[in-house]
């Protein structure tokens, strides 16, 4: 596949959970070695839940639109849960990325890990 | 609407072009190398088209070959004069900023066992002609830099670069493919042993361009056949597409290219007043159509797709859009600063492009950098 889906565009038209909580329990800022672009996940955990998410990102239409799906996909489930899910199950619930943009969907699970991780070091 | 600004990509093919050519399909479709009637036809409609082009560069009618466009003409020029000139030298000079045709042409040189240097441009996309004249050695067979850079739109100093290479007695090609009926261009006063012409860039026919290869030099050709083009270029003349070159060249004229230069400038002008936005390449010595902007900490492939969407086409040269995920060689010979080179889009206008689609463009232009600066960790 060479080409982006019509679920792919669409979402990187009209992205969901864009922009910057306030006061997060946990921010990950990851750069994509490849391309040089660059993902920040800001999140509000209660009861090891993942009550609110949002994302900003410099990037490609799949970066962003990889970006609005994790977000989507991770918000209101627990921390675990939300690990659990692959930047292949974020391209597949896209409907497919092109190969060449695979790299793209790490980002934002990378993303997601890292601002996790943030959380639970605050935590600690 | 729609609107296209990727002219540097290729032309609409104007409408008297197109009325030209139809004809040599239809009717006058002889073989231009047949005696009788259809080929004389043919061959009259070759040889004045020949004569006109030449013309326009400061040429004669036989210095002139067709081809099947600006590549073939680059390859042919590089290869064909290495080849030839091997007893001489195996040391070719070029710059890091040329067309692709250009940069892999040398790349095949090289496993061929020329040796190639590379100048280097600076921020704003010109040579030196102090380095020029400072890496010619008693090897250098050729140099070739191109006229307009088809990404950043600057121009280089064609006519002091052909007072260098004649001075040392080496062969100057430049690739005058974007700059062709935009620059005037005198291949005797500029000095130019060789330089390559393409028809779509000008509103003709794709699959047409020339080589202007000056009398006197000798140059081993691509392929082998008849004996057409001066025993250059065998293979049958595509006689409609040259028809429509020569066409388009004769339409062409000073005062598009004034308004072009015009409706350019105000849209640089309109850009830069975007925050965090800068131009690629001089703003002085630059094509008449090339509008190449970066903006900070957004990416030019989800510029490209936010205009495309609102029905306007232009181009970019960042990373993620390209097949191996790297900024295109000119933006990084341009050195430009760090999260501008991911987002800079190339907007090229024609002689069809209205001041009413310069508005509409910079009106949706600002509003998608807003929005996607926005979108940045950097905004
Ligand atoms: C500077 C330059 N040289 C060469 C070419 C190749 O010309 P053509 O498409 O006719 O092969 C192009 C067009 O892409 C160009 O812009
Ligand atoms: S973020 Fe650069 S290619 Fe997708």
């Amino acid at each position: 596949m060479d080409e982006y889906t019509k679920k792919v565009v669409n979402l990187f038209k009209n992205p969901k959970n864009m922009g910057e909580i306030e006061n997060p329990d946990g921010v990950g800022v990851v750069g994509n070695p490849v391309c040089g672009d660059v993902m920040k996940i800001t999140i509000k955990v209660k009861d090891d839940k993942i009550t609110d998410i949002k994302f900003k990102t410099m990037g490609c239409v799949a970066a962003i639109a990889t970006s609005s799906m994790i977000t989507q996909m991770v918000k209101g489930k627990k921390i675990n849960e939300a690990l659990r899910i692959s930047n292949k199950d974020v391209a597949k619930e896209l409907g497919g990325l092109p190969k060449i943009k695979m790299h793209c969907s790490n980002l934002a699970s990378d993303a997601l890990k890292e601002a996790v991780k943030d959380y639970e070091k605050k935590k600690k | 609407m729609r609107i296209y600004m990727d002219n540097g990509a290729t032309t609409k093919v104007d409408e008297r072009v197109v009325k030209t050519m139809i004809p040599y399909f239809e009717k006058e479709y002889g073989n231009a190398s047949s005696l009788h009637d259809f080929g004389k036809a043919a061959r009259k409609a070759v040889e004045d088209s020949r004569k006109l082009i030449a013309a326009k560069i400061g040429a004669v009618p036989e210095e002139l070959i067709f081809t099947s466009g600006g590549t073939e003409s680059d390859n042919m020029a590089l290869i064909g004069a290495a080849a030839a000139n091997k007893k001489k030298g195996n040391h070719v000079i070029s710059t890091n900023f040329e067309h692709p045709a250009i940069m892999n042409t040398l790349k095949y040189l090289k496993t061929l066992g020329f040796e190639v240097t590379y100048l280097k441009v600076d921020a704003e996309g010109l040579i030196s002609l102090e380095e020029l004249r400072d890496s010619i050695t008693e090897k250098t067979i050729l140099v070739s830099i191109m006229h307009a850079n088809n990404e950043a739109g600057t121009i280089q100093p064609i006519k002091e670069i052909g007072k260098i290479t004649k001075d040392r007695g080496v062969l100057f090609h430049t690739d005058a493919v974007q700059s062709f009926t935009k620059i005037p261009i005198n291949v005797n006063k500029f000095n130019i042993d060789l330089m390559s012409l393409s028809a779509h860039k000008i509103h003709g026919p794709k699959g047409v361009g020339a080589l202007f290869i000056r009398k006197g030099i000798d140059i081993n050709p691509l392929m082998f056949g008849g004996k057409h083009e001066f025993r250059h270029r065998p293979g049958t003349e595509n006689v409609p597409g040259i028809v429509g070159f020569a066409k388009a060249v004769e339409i062409s004229n000073e005062s598009d290219v004034k308004r072009m230069t015009k409706i350019r400038d105000y849209m640089i002008s309109e850009i830069l007043k975007i925050p965090n936005s800068l131009l690629n390449g001089s703003r002085i010595k630059r094509n008449c159509n090339n509008i190449n902007v970066a903006f900070k900490g957004i990416e030019g492939e989800s510029i490209l797709e936010l205009l495309n969407e609102k029905g306007i086409a232009v181009s970019t040269g960042s990373a993620c859009a390209s097949k191996n995920l790297e900024p295109s060689h000119v933006l990084k010979a341009l050195k430009l600063p760090d999260l501008y080179i991911q987002g800079a889009i190339r907007l090229t206008i024609s002689r069809y492009t209205t001041m009413k689609e310069a508005e509409y463009v910079l009106k949706t232009l600002k509003s998608i950098v807003k929005r996607l600066t926005e979108m940045s960790p950097y905004g």
